[in-house]
């Protein structure tokens, strides 16, 4: 019961099928349509002629151009590798200062540096390194474990509390949780830190209790502070006369530091970053910390 | 709405909500130490719920013979009603997360409003809350009308709407609990799944049954894209889904696949699902709905014929560009990526048919937003398609793959496309469902379209910029030989486009604002009965024309 009608705007005709007013033209499939699909099925079958295509059990076809995605990849990492061992050959069997003296290869440790700063530092330390509440500044103040380059490459290398069975391990107690002082003895040895890196005490605290406090200190604090109060890097224990805090130097966080204790966490790049990676990061630290 | 239902369907009806009650029990009564029986005791108190509001009307007489004068369209009015409401809880969590990207703190530290958490909310939330529910909605909607038969009976298309809801439901609140197999829009775990299956058969019976029934000499091409939606996610979701329960009272299961079968398996299912829900669905319902707005005979359907059996049969084949320069074997990256590129051809004729059977009615265009909604639709699914295929070349996709170009892709198919063309089919199908001539206010669909347009393009263009920079930031060396930039500053360089995209999607979220206004305004209006009556017969009035399958 098909009934073509012509559709006077185009000039075709209809089908003649008819669904709720919905009508057809049988307008020819336009020729671009034909031509566009015989062009992609004959990019089709080069492609499957040329690469690796057809599945044939246990194997597959492989191409006329031999290509193999993994090879190819693992032969450009090879390149890629070959190309950068001119410079981090030298990197490998320079000493620091040698390298230091080099400017052309200090270019590439700043390039390569930096890159490996932000992928692997920067999410605790910052990307422009100078850390955060709770997390050191890597341009200004004493590196906890040592400012020299072999003291920061092997922090880089074993972390701080980390799993590494060669981990630096530090801890401050905590002097107050743990009833090791009494709260008076807390406050009079935070007065005389806040004295140490020349800020006034909190309280206007008597010189009975300046005394008091540099006691205290004596007794608790220098073994790993040191009787002047500077640190001792060996045991990863912060200068207190300087103006560099990990926590915050003012009263409150110092107190808080003082009754809660503390203990930082860097995870170990021994199995994360190869040897030269962190002789990059070493350097690249030495030469951020060097510059203004 | 419930009185429409014969004496005999009301008792079935209980029926299903207490076996439903009893499943409920079950899951939670054996899942009462897992997360299972939270969602067990959902489905129970839903049962209950609808088991009193069913007892109820028991009592009430059978509807009158003559309904079997018109559509059943109960259904479709309520899932067009609930698909809005998708819409806008999924928009809504949507442009949350794009915040959440800017803002990376908006979490309060609550576990659910994490991105992993909320993100698979939006994604199921527009497309199967909003996406899905529309399609089922306009399915009902068109069969009846290109069949001229009435939907066989009227219990099974509310078991096919509510049960699908509930699974909707189902999965949202899960991934809130943090219940999801992490497979990409198969996130839902294995009890959701096997009860969507049973919904899904249901459904596609019912739809052999309505065209079984149909009173036209030819199946429209609209059912056919309906059909093939329907019957290839059916075999998408089982395959996808198959796992083991870690127990039987455990939320959890494992995939029946591992390694690089998961991926590819889960990959097949993931463009399918974008071939044959967002494609093939959708164009149903552009072939229904552009035609009769248009007023206009479709353009070839020589070109229909090609269009339909291209997509269908190049689409099965190209999941695998998903995967290009991963563990999966090379040769199977080349048969997705030449499959891509062919897919191109049956997709721009789709296209060029739907902007074709324009030819005529261009003013119409110029002046009704509802049709220039599916004009704009029909040129989003040419420019996404064509970018679909391009980025299947393994040399594109080295540098698009895992960058937000990918995420711009998805959203110019799925802004532009499949929400343009529901937003169409929307303002179409409200005012002749709800016997009015015209929308509450056509201002009103006017500044819908121009807000979703605008969203639309600001979120493309963002991403386009966004995803091709992150894609050349990632992969330029400096003299060294080193990486020149880190990933935290790929991420450093998104940021504008981040907000912009956040802006973009609040924007479309406001047009949908819009729209629900604007529909739930001309549901208010008072009915007219228009002179063309939406009937099997024209005209037909006293005897019952369609035969009752109750």
């Amino acid at each position: 019961m098909a009934i073509e009608e012509r559709d006077s705007h185009t000039g075709y005709l209809t089908t003649g099928h008819e669904w709720n007013g919905i009508k057809e033209l049988n307008t020819p499939v336009p020729k671009a349509v034909y031509v566009f699909l015989i062009a992609t099925v004959v990019f089709t079958v080069a492609y499957i002629v040329l690469m690796p295509a057809i599945p044939l059990g246990v194997t597959f076809t492989k191409g006329l151009l031999g290509l193999d995605d993994r090879r190819e990849v693992t032969r450009a990492v090879e390149d890629a590798a070959a190309e950068r061992a001119v410079w981090t050959k030298r990197i490998e069997t320079g000493s620091y200062q040698d390298v230091a003296a080099d400017p052309a290869l200090m270019r590439s440790v700043r390039q390569t540096g930096r890159t490996l700063f932000t992928d692997n530092c920067a999410v605790c330390h910052g990307t422009d390194a100078k850390g955060g509440h709770g997390y050191p500044s890597l341009v200004s103040g004493s590196p906890l474990w040592g400012s020299d380059a072999d003291s920061i490459a092997e922090t880089i290398r074993v972390g701080i509390n980390a799993t590494h069975p060669k981990t630096r391990v530090g801890q401050m107690l905590a002097f107050g949780r743990d009833g090791i002082l009494q709260r008076a003895d807390v406050d009079n040895v935070l007065d005389y830190v806040l004295t140490l890196s020349g800020q006034p005490p909190v309280r206007k605290a008597t010189p009975e209790q300046l005394a008091a406090g540099k006691a205290t200190f004596a007794a608790q604090c220098v073994s790993c502070h040191g009787e002047d109060g500077k640190g001792k890097a060996d045991l990863g224990a912060p200068d207190l006369t300087d103006r560099h805090w990990i926590y915050g130097g003012d009263a409150q966080s110092i107190l808080t530091t003082i009754w809660n204790g503390r203990q930082g966490h860097m995870p170990s790049w021994e199995d994360r970053l190869s040897p030269v990676d962190r002789k990059i990061l070493t350097l690249y630290l030495m030469d951020l910390r060097k510059s203004p | 709405m419930i009185g429409q239902l014969t004496k005999n369907e009301r008792q079935n009806a209980l029926a299903i909500l207490i076996a439903m009650a009893v499943g409920g029990l079950v899951m939670t009564i054996g899942g009462r130490n897992s997360l299972l029986g939270v969602h067990g005791g959902l489905v129970l108190m839903i049962a209950v719920v609808g088991i009193f509001a069913m007892t109820a009307t028991l009592k009430l007489p059978d509807p009158a013979e003559d309904r079997l004068n018109a559509y059943y369209d109960d259904p479709t009015k309520v899932g067009i009603i609930i698909s809005m409401v998708w819409a806008v809880a999924g928009l809504f969590v949507g442009d949350w997360i794009a915040w959440l990207l800017v803002f990376p703190d908006l979490t309060f530290d609550a576990a659910w409003a994490s991105f992993g958490r909320l993100r698979p909310v939006h994604t199921s939330g527009v497309i199967f809350g909003f996406g899905g529910n529309a399609l089922i909605a306009t399915s009902f909607y068109v069969v009846q009308r290109t069949c001229r038969a009435r939907l066989p009976d009227q219990v099974t298309p509310w078991f096919v709407l509510f049960g699908y809801n509930l699974f909707c439901v189902i999965a949202a609140t899960g991934y809130l609990m943090g219940v999801t197999q992490s497979k990409e829009y198969a996130e839902p775990e294995w009890y959701a799944d096997l009860w969507l299956v049973v919904v899904w058969v249901v459904y596609f019976l019912l739809y052999l049954r309505t065209l079984s029934r149909r009173k036209e000499p030819h199946i429209y091409v609209a059912n056919w894209y309906y059909m093939a939606f329907i019957l290839v996610v059916a075999v998408l979701h089982i395959v996808n889904n198959l796992a083991v329960p870690v127990s039987f009272g455990s939320e959890k299961a494992y995939s029946a696949f591992s390694g690089v079968q998961d991926a590819m398996t889960q990959w097949w299912y993931g463009h399918n699902a974008v071939a044959f829900f967002l494609t093939a669905g959708f164009l149903g319902m552009l072939y229904y709905y552009l035609p009769v707005r248009a007023g206009r005979p479709i353009y070839s359907y020589r070109m229909s014929i090609i269009s339909f059996w291209g997509i269908t049969f190049f689409y099965m084949w190209a999941g695998s560009h998903h995967l290009h320069y991963t563990a999966l074997p090379q040769w199977v990256q080349t048969l997705g990526m030449t499959f891509s590129v062919m897919l191109l051809v049956p997709s721009w004729a789709s296209a060029g048919n739907a902007l074709m059977t324009l030819n005529g009615a261009w003013d119409k265009v110029r002046d009704d937003a509802t049709l220039r909604f599916m004009f704009v639709a029909a040129v989003f699914y040419g420019l996404s398609t064509f970018e679909g295929s391009f980025m299947a070349i393994r040399a594109v996709n080295s540098l698009s793959h895992y960058t937000d170009w990918t995420v711009g892709h998805v959203h110019a198919g799925a802004l532009g496309w499949v929400a343009m063309i529901t937003f169409g089919a929307i303002y179409a199908s409200v005012p002749w469902l709800w016997k009015q001539d015209r929308m509450y206010s056509a201002k009103l669909v006017e500044v819908h379209f121009w807000l979703a347009v605008a969203g639309t393009l600001i979120y493309v263009f963002a991403m386009w910029n966004s995803g091709i920079i992150q894609g050349l930031m990632w992969r330029t060396y400096n003299d060294s030989g080193t990486l020149a930039y880190s990933f935290i500053e790929s991420l450093v360089a998104m940021r504008p486009y981040y907000i912009a995209r956040a802006i973009g999607g609040l924007l479309f979220l406001l047009g949908a604002l819009v729209g629900c206004y604007n529909i739930w305004m001309t549901i208010r209006m008072a009915p007219r009965e228009s002179a063309k009556a939406d009937r099997p017969e024209p005209g037909a009035a006293g005897a019952p024309v369609l035969q009752p399958g109750e």
